[in-house]
């Protein structure tokens, strides 16, 4: 159950962000690498009881894995790999590298719209220019 | 509906304390393992074996995590070593505030090196660094000898793979389990895993575990 202590940091980080945007988060998009080993039925449940009486209820959340990669040593092809079984597409060599796990990423969070004070929209389309 | 690019580590909070527990550490010269396994592998047996046998040799203090008790940390005072008692009610892994607070508590100036005995689980663990130079992770054999393969993450994070409790595959014992296999799998994952097969109810094996350990000290 670390996804309890993973959903308990997500829902402050929102948090920060909403007071930081001024809006109510209706939807969070976030990553994760595969040896983080998030199982998204457990990490939904718990953001959803830990957000429960924040200003985080009832928000959705999508979770994005991100593929683990490693580094071919025979012929440096880089490639994702599920760590059953794993030899290099190219060379076939089963001598490789593990490159650096991704880490959990709160990626874009939704807020509704016209609920603050003007000073989002800017951002927003800040965001968007970007 | 605004869309806001956050582009945030999830987990920042918890890194930053893990900074600021490694800086801590370096400061005084201490080296600092993190030892993860399943409940019962023998990680305190290892410990109280590993201070005992280097007594004077190397100082060693340990912070202790369990979800009760304050077993473990006796265990460990008992060879008149220091340890504090996390004790986290419920939760499967430390967390990096948890160890900072512990490591106020330690005469770190009087140690060389600092075990963390995290949690007994195989998974979350991995997942929170505490400002440690190294993780290791803790197989005993009656557990079986495909865990590398069940369990890959904390394998493919640790510098050394203790294999424990080797006097169970004495001949004629019920124990199968193909060592072979689990350094196989173990540096497949993660080809510079140092792997010390070991029985700290025995002592077979402890030599090159500890030539490794002082092999690790800060050079003063």
């Amino acid at each position: 159950m670390h996804e309890a202590a993973m959903a308990q940091n997500l829902v402050e980080v929102i948090l920060q962000e909403a007071r930081n945007y001024g809006g109510r988060p209706i939807r969070a998009k976030m990553s994760c690498g595969m040896l983080s080993a998030v199982n998204d039925d457990v990490l939904s449940f718990a953001f959803e009881a830990v957000a429960r009486g924040t200003l985080c209820e009832g928000m959705q959340l999508e979770i994005e894995h991100k593929p683990l990669q490693a580094k071919c040593r025979v012929c440096d092809r880089i490639f994702a790999v599920d760590l059953s079984g794993v030899k290099c597409p190219d060379c076939g060599k089963e001598d490789f590298e593990l490159l650096p796990d991704a880490p959990l990423l709160l990626e874009q969070i939704e807020f509704e719209e016209g609920v603050d004070d003007g000073e989002g929209e800017r951002r927003q389309e800040d965001t968007e220019r970007q | 509906m605004a869309k806001v690019n956050v582009g945030r580590k999830i987990l920042s909070a918890n890194e930053t304390y893990a900074r600021k527990n490694n800086e801590l550490l370096t400061r005084h010269g201490n080296r600092c393992f993190n030892m993860i396994s399943s409940p019962g592998s023998g990680k305190t047996t290892l410990l109280v074996r590993t201070i005992k046998d280097l007594a004077g040799a190397v100082k060693i203090g340990v912070i202790e995590g369990d979800i009760q008790t304050d077993i473990d940390a006796q265990r460990i005072r008992a060879t008149n070593a220091p340890a504090i008692q996390i004790i986290t009610e419920g939760a499967c892994h430390l967390s990096a505030t948890q160890v900072h607070q512990a490591l106020q508590e330690l005469s770190l100036d009087n140690l060389e090196i600092v075990f963390i005995e995290n949690v007994g689980n195989l998974v979350c663990p991995s997942s929170f660094e505490l400002g440690e130079d190294g993780k290791i992770v803790v197989l005993s054999v009656a557990e079986g000898d495909d865990k590398p393969a069940k369990y890959p993450a904390i394998f493919a994070k640790s510098k050394v793979l203790l294999v424990n409790k080797i006097d169970l595959l004495a001949a004629g014992a019920l124990v199968d389990f193909d060592l072979e296999r689990v350094k196989a799998d173990a540096r497949r994952l993660n080809k510079g895993i140092e792997i010390f097969p070991v029985s700290a109810r025995t002592g077979e094996g402890m030599g090159a575990w500890y030539d490794w350990l002082k092999g690790r000290l800060a050079k003063s």
